[in-house]
């Protein structure tokens, strides 16, 4: 899909009731529930601040965690790959994949292999990936694509999946109006596949460093199938995934449960090092991927955007999200996160309208389990944007340019004020279509303040106040 | 040594620049031990209030009860054939053939069977979460995995207030290189307008059987 910039894309989504219906729906019922969650917690904020400690100490000792991560995951059993870029993890995992003559691999859901289009690349070398969470399955059923970090089918209703999986999947059936029958179509689709391929393909939640452990933190059971049965696991991880010690966990299983879904505990979290003889997968592989995460790290101000533990409670609470939903970020990570990931892994000019993409509300921020301050990393991207990438010559630019001049001088002032009276307004209107699309123009008063000051009548002082 | 990790680690140097200060982890939240040591009368009752949220059931009953109260579960969900881990303690359930894991049983041969029986290496209160650890009465992964009903047997003694304690008590396994699986009621989606229903992959229902004393 081409990318046309938030502000197109936005009005284009704008456009489908139906998703803006389910979105909005959607957004609003996990939202209450966690509030309701969090609430019942009486040390969430030392757990917020414990949060943004563990991933901002693992951000400023990623050297040495990584290695000792390698180590672990090394004498454990497993091997361990790493890949500068898209191209080179792609390879690595097609590499593995063919090398044992699979023909499909069974796949749990997971950002960084959609981020640099793993499927695609394995269809290439005629390997068919099946994605077994079951929204990816609707998405992947339906040539869709996600539109949110947890729930990636978040903007079809139950209506539009039972109506696909009856062309699909359950061809000729009628599941009735229950989701159970829907996802009891998806578990009878599946079982064989748990049952008989013979590599699966994951993303990591965590990475510990000192202990080596991965883990996976899911709802449906698809992740322990894939997790289990098959012979051989290759897991696909950022960098940024990787947590310096093993309690750094009690934190992390204490804050993603409760902001995303809105559990006390999501039904399944998977913890695994390297092999286990007769329990699990007997070959592990993984995979540490950069893909412009260390350009992240470079910036001091935008790389607590790494801290992120992929929630999503910024998408649930943010009244721009659950209006345009997913789409309109084109781009795996959706919604406040992803207006100031984006940009930064793909660099500054391949997405510089997505840090406007925010009214600044900062309610993202104040749900983020690990206290990234969005807002501020947006007004950062768009300083960078504005000094990096946009034209000194822009309408914009020459406009405050001009606004600078006015604010500076008295007369100058006072007159803007009269123009501005004699409906001046408009003009500016038609002039910059672009920018007063998005911004509202305050009426114009009939007398400014000073003009109201100087033609007051004069009136007796009382007391101790001023004198005219 | 592969030139992409020279790389990768070279990048991250630089990016993170000399001198990079290290910040301290606050950690001011209910760490471990700061709830008691469980197994309590409060925290038993805690336990079972929250795994009974997730739709999941719980019965309270005593070593001698057990048998009982399992052969009745079996029977009301219709399972006849069951499996047990290969170092499970000498359980016995009324009326039901239990399959040992013992040469390890195939994913296939677990699929066509009614039911596992596990204990657990612990459970976690606040969240009526049981936990796995690989050994003894856990069982392997598959075993708790494939078929689609789990009778979970926890002791009382077993049962931790919260989270920092569950995972300060598995850092052992952890380090034995132990798989370890959290559960926290039934197989479950939100993926469907984010209304939580019970019942894809994992085993549809699960029974959890606290054992007092």
């Amino acid at each position: 899909m081409s990318k046309t910039g938030f502000p197109a894309a936005a009005r284009r989504e704008l456009a489908d009731t139906q998703m803006r219906r389910n979105v909005g729906k959607a957004t609003s019922t996990i939202r209450a529930r966690r509030a309701a969650r969090v609430a019942e917690v009486p040390d969430w904020e030392a757990l917020r601040d414990a949060g943004a400690g563990i991933k901002a100490r693992a951000m400023a000792t990623m050297p040495e965690q990584l290695e000792t991560l390698e180590a672990s995951v090394t004498r454990a059993g497993g091997q361990v790959h790493w890949a500068r870029d898209a191209a080179e993890c792609n390879a690595i995992v097609g590499g593995i994949v063919v090398g044992h003559g699979a023909r499909e691999v069974i796949k749990v859901k997971s950002l960084a292999t959609d981020e640099i289009g793993l499927n695609d690349s394995l269809a290439a070398r005629g390997v068919e990936a099946i994605e077994t969470d079951l929204a990816e399955l609707i998405n992947q059923l339906g040539h869709d694509t996600s539109s949110h970090i947890l729930v990636p089918a978040i903007h079809r209703n139950r209506a539009e999946i039972k109506l696909l999986f009856e062309h699909t999947i359950a061809r000729g059936q009628d599941l009735g109006w229950e989701i159970t029958a829907i996802a009891e179509a998806a578990r009878r689709h599946l079982r064989e596949k748990f049952l008989s391929v013979p590599v699966a393909i994951s993303g990591a939640n965590f990475a510990v460093a000192d202990s080596g452990t991965i883990c996976v933190v899911e709802s449906e059971g698809n992740g322990r199938m894939c997790l289990t049965l098959p012979r051989v696991l290759i897991t696909v991880m950022g960098i940024e995934k990787v947590l310096a010690e093993w309690r750094d966990l009690e934190v992390c299983l204490q804050l993603l449960p409760r902001s995303a879904t809105g559990e006390r505990m999501n039904p399944y979290t998977s913890l695994w090092t390297g092999v286990r003889a007769d329990d699990g997968p007997q070959e592990f592989h993984l995979v540490l991927l950069d893909n412009g995460r260390t350009d992240v790290l470079g910036d001091e101000v935008g790389r607590q955007a790494l801290h992120c533990i992929r929630c999503s409670a910024c998408l649930n609470s943010c009244p721009v999200y659950s209006r345009v939903g997913g789409h309109a970020y084109e781009s795996v990570y959706p919604g406040p996160i992803g207006a100031i990931l984006t940009p930064q892994l793909r660099g500054l000019e391949n997405a510089p309208t997505l840090p406007w993409a925010s009214s600044l509300c900062g309610a993202c921020y104040e749900v983020c389990p690990v206290k990234i301050d969005i807002p501020s990393v947006l007004l950062h991207l768009r300083g960078r944007v504005v000094r990096e990438y946009k034209s000194r010559r822009s309408p914009e630019a020459l406009g405050m340019e001009a606004v600078g001049r006015v604010f500076g001088s008295q007369g100058l002032y006072e007159r803007a004020q009269k123009l501005a009276r004699l409906g001046r307004g408009p003009i500016i209107t038609a002039a910059l279509p672009g920018w007063s699309a998005m911004r509202g123009l305050p009426e114009v008063p009939e007398q400014t303040f000073r003009e109201w000051w100087r033609s007051r009548p004069p009136r007796p002082v009382r007391g101790d106040g001023p004198t005219v | 040594m592969s030139s992409a990790r020279e790389v990768v680690l070279a990048r991250v140097r630089a990016a993170l620049g000399p001198g990079a200060k290290i910040p301290e982890v606050p950690r001011a939240y209910r760490q471990a031990g700061a709830l008691g040591a469980g197994g309590d009368a409060a925290t038993v009752d805690l336990f079972c209030g929250r795994v009974a949220d997730y739709q999941a059931t719980v019965s309270r009953v005593s070593g001698e009860e057990l048998p009982g109260a399992l052969g009745a579960a079996c029977e009301q969900r219709e399972a006849r054939r069951i499996a047990v881990p290969a170092q499970a303690p000498p359980w016995t359930v009324e009326g039901v053939e239990l399959v040992r894991d013992d040469p390890p049983l195939s994913p296939r041969q677990l699929d066509e069977l009614d039911g596992v029986l596990s204990g657990c290496a612990l459970a976690i209160a606040e969240t009526g979460t049981i936990v796995l650890d690989g050994a003894g009465a856990c069982g392997r992964r598959a075993l708790t995995l494939v078929p689609d009903y789990h009778l979970c047997v926890v002791r009382s003694v077993d049962i931790v207030p919260s989270v920092p304690d569950a995972v300060s008590a598995l850092a052992r396994a952890a380090t034995e290189a132990r798989p370890i699986t959290f559960i926290s009621g039934p197989s479950a989606t939100v993926d469907i307008e984010l209304v939580r229903v019970e019942g894809v992959h994992g085993p549809r229902t699960l029974d959890v059987f606290v054992v007092e004393g």
